[in-house]
């Protein structure tokens, strides 16, 4: 009885909860995704294999859940661009900590592979091997998911223009302008 | 040149800034609806029949 590993789904809500919202960028999807998904663990216990990560499992059955969804729907969630679009020319503050706002904004305009890639080993702390499991795509894949990621956000983000900071906002603006249209940086 | 570095410090700040967006998830509460519904899963097992709940 005591053995049973579904005494330990509940612990794993919050994480599914998180995991899943990063996903839909939208609550009360994210909220019916978690149901489904644990009503499946529920009653697919028996294809869980002792001892491995449970977590990883319960994730992989929400994102296939996640993804189904898409491809029956054909809704690939794109109104979180458009509307986050506009206020991103914001630069970040001097201390690296962005406005959350901003953060946010950048984040729901990644793909969604990326951004599970990114949430999983980046935030979740899985290990590259865990997350390509969960994901059912190669180490590498997840590797270069996560830096594309990243290389995304820190565009999006201007991180890049962080040296330029320093300068006064014309010659700013001018260094942004001429690396947005001509490649200064590569 | 400098790119690495300046590379190493961006992962650095969004990391930072992800998992503070993804702890903020973490600690938002757990809805009843989900606890009722661990409840009912395992009700329904030990009943092995519908223990009154069905509401999916």
């Amino acid at each position: 009885m005591s053995a049973d590993p579904r005494d330990e789904i509940v612990d794993h809500i919050p994480a599914l909860r998180a995991f899943a919202l990063s996903l839909t960028r939208n609550g009360a999807v994210a909220d019916d995704m978690v149901q489904d998904t644990l009503v499946k663990a529920w009653t697919k216990i028996g294809t869980f294999e002792a001892g491995t990560n449970m977590r990883a499992w319960l994730f992989t059955i929400l994102r296939n859940t996640y993804y189904s969804n898409r491809r029956k729907a054909g809704r690939e969630v794109s109104d979180a661009e458009g509307i986050f679009t506009e206020s991103l020319s914001e630069k970040p503050a001097h201390d690296g900590r962005l406005q959350m706002a901003d953060f946010r904004r950048a984040f729901v305009q990644l793909s969604d592979e990326q951004r599970e890639a990114l949430v999983l080993v980046g935030a979740q702390g899985f290990s590259y091997e865990d997350a390509a499991e969960t994901c059912g795509v190669a180490v590498g894949t997840i590797k270069s998911r996560v830096n594309r990621a990243r290389a995304r956000l820190a565009e999006l983000l201007k991180l890049d223009d962080e040296d330029e900071l320093e300068m006064t906002d014309q010659a700013t603006m001018a260094v942004v302008a001429a690396g947005r249209a001509g490649g200064v940086l590569s | 040149m400098g790119q690495t570095r300046r590379k190493d410090k961006d992962t650095e700040v969004i990391d930072e800034n992800l998992r503070r967006v993804y702890q903020d998830m973490l600690d938002e509460a757990v809805p009843d609806r989900f606890l009722d519904l661990i409840a009912q899963l395992r009700a329904q097992d030990e009943g092995s029949e519908p223990t009154g709940g069905e509401s999916k």
